[in-house]
């Protein structure tokens, strides 16, 4: 009979205990909105496929080329072992920057307004999309550890080393994917963010160390290249994909520098995204 | 002019209503006062007052650019207002969002249901963002798709559904966690003659069967004439005349139709607004079963 009448809040035990813990709920409903993105990619992996390619040619291609001349003096490091970490990097900040223009489409249809009157905290919409980005780019890494293999690129397939890659990789998609939804809530039309977002990638690419290393760069974009946060993504997934691979930074400093732009974002996204709705 | 009607009319309670719930009826469960919202020195919703009680269905009308969508918006918490405050189910909207937000349902006029997504699955997303316990997912969202008629397309894709089942979908996705009241956005705009009776047909009974209050815009009167217990004709921001249709009818002196009604109220026909975007949405609407 209970169940006849409009109960506005359902009386339970976890969805309770959820309701009530703040901190419970924001990650449970940062899942819920990661399980809704993942949930369409089951239905249609081929993005997942066509986006394989361009690290591909990055590293067959840009890479054989860069390392046969030898004009890339990255110590005693190859090359192109110089490289796969940063195509890596380079691979997730070219789909997580993009991200943005799904949330224009969902404003377009009424999705955006439909999460936005659900009891769902705003940075937890904001973090479940940027970690579901986060998901989809684990298939990029799996595409350019299958490419270092067959180039012969000495990998360290430790554990912790592949827990890091792992985490380094979640949280950059996370990063760029977010900076994404706030291009996207300011700029709220697709033919805008199409431009901008081509505008953002190409100096975020070049003014980091993915594709050479920053001591040959002019002083100038050194300064910008170290507060880039794709310098510090590049950094660590050097250290930790390559075998005896070092940092510059240290780890605890990329790591440091990701979680704490990453939060920012977050609570900048969590402030702009409702206005998506207006 | 404004008339002052009975809001529980009889005929828009739910009939054999449990006599527990009979007191709930003549409870008013949604209450603006003053609601205002300006954009730069357009003022879109002015001093709108209004009350509704439970178990009603209220249509609000009026032309493009009324102000009919800026209110739903900000009585759903998508929009807050300049100034004035409105109480849905208890709480207000300026300070209690989240607590309206739990016991409100919303369609918006633009699909907002994922293509790409079976029925069920956009179904489950939100059950689990509604806070709805595990083992009653499963049977609500069941309940809820039989209850619009859509038990045989849960595992389709939603692409594949025609303009009036993503309409029932939205409207099941809408009310899982039984919300006191339905907000709902031109409801049967872009849906052919059959598909309009038929989420129709499934509203009257939503209103019956669990007492949801219904508060919706149409563009189309007759509609509005025969399903809304009362309406609102909206013009430039304000509520022009409210009352049952009926009692609308007779307003005028002698008996009129409810069109002659709606444009002695709401001006010239050929007075339109809305913008581009609103103008895209609608005719997006209107693709919807092409």
């Amino acid at each position: 009979m209970d169940d006849q009448k409009p109960v506005p809040e359902s009386s339970g035990g976890i969805a309770k205990a959820i309701a009530e813990n703040p901190v419970a709920g924001f990650v449970y409903k940062t899942f819920v909105i990661a399980e809704f993105e993942i949930r369409k990619l089951r239905h249609d992996f081929t993005e997942l496929i066509t986006r394989a390619l361009q690290p591909a040619l990055w590293l067959l291609i840009f890479g054989q080329v860069f390392a046969k001349s030898g004009m890339m003096h990255t110590g005693n490091v190859p090359y192109m072992d110089f490289l796969v970490p940063g195509i890596l990097a380079q691979s997730v900040l070219f789909v997580a920057i993009f991200y943005g223009i799904n949330v224009i489409w969902e404003r377009d249809l009424g999705i955006v307004q439909k999460f936005l009157v659900s009891p769902t905290p705003r940075s937890a919409l904001v973090l479940g999309k940027g970690f579901s980005a986060g998901i989809r780019t684990l298939s990029q890494a799996i595409v350019v550890y299958l490419l270092a293999l067959l180039l012969g690129v000495k990998l360290d397939w430790g554990p912790l080393a592949l827990f890091n890659v792992l985490a380094i990789v979640i949280l950059a998609a996370t990063l760029f994917s977010t900076f994404s939804l706030v291009v996207a809530c300011i700029v709220k039309t697709r033919e805008r963010f199409m431009g901008v977002g081509q505008v953002l990638t190409m100096p975020l690419f070049f003014a980091s160390s993915a594709i050479y290393p920053t001591d040959i760069m002019p002083k100038w974009l050194q300064i910008l290249s170290h507060l880039n946060p794709l310098t510090y993504v590049v950094d660590a997934l050097r250290a930790s994909m390559l075998a005896g691979g070092t940092s510059v930074f240290g780890l605890g400093t990329d790591y440091a520098v990701l979680l704490a732009t990453t939060v920012v974002l977050v609570l900048v996204g969590a402030v702009m995204y409702p206005r998506l709705a207006t | 002019m404004r008339l002052h009607p009975n809001p529980a009319k009889a005929d828009t309670g739910p009939e054999g209503a449990p006599a527990s719930d009979a007191g709930f009826l003549s409870e008013t469960v949604l209450d603006i006062r003053a609601l205002t919202r300006r954009f730069g020195s357009f003022t879109a919703v002015d001093s709108l007052t209004l009350s509704v009680a439970s178990g009603e269905v209220f249509g609000l009308l009026g032309t493009n650019g009324a102000g009919k969508t800026t209110t739903i918006k900000m009585l759903v918490t998508l929009l807050p207002p300049t100034s004035g405050d409105a109480s849905v189910a208890g709480f207000s909207i300026t300070t209690q969002a989240v607590g309206v937000r739990r016991s409100i349902g919303y369609v918006p006029q633009a699909v907002s249901v994922d293509g790409s997504l079976t029925g069920f699955e956009n179904l489950l997303i939100f059950a689990k963002l509604y806070d709805l316990p595990g083992p009653q997912q499963k049977p609500r969202i069941l309940e809820a798709l039989e209850f619009m008629g859509l038990s045989q397309e849960a595992n389709r894709l939603v692409g594949q559904y025609s303009g009036g089942m993503v309409r029932r979908l939205e409207i099941a996705l809408s009310t899982l966690h039984r919300p006191r009241v339905l907000f709902l956005d031109e409801p049967t705009v872009g849906l052919d003659p059959i598909a309009r009776d038929t989420v129709w047909k499934h509203l009257v009974d939503l209103g019956k069967e669990y007492g949801t209050t219904l508060f919706l815009t149409t563009h189309y009167l007759e509609e509005a004439e025969s399903h809304c217990g009362r309406i609102a004709i909206m013009h430039q921001g304000k509520i022009a005349a409210t009352g049952t249709c009926a009692e609308l009818e007779n307003s005028l002196g002698g008996h009129h139709s409810l069109t002659e009604v709606f444009v002695h109220y709401a001006g010239s026909v050929a007075d339109s607004g809305g913008n581009f975007r609103d103008v895209g949405v609608e005719r997006e609407g209107e693709m919807r079963h092409g």
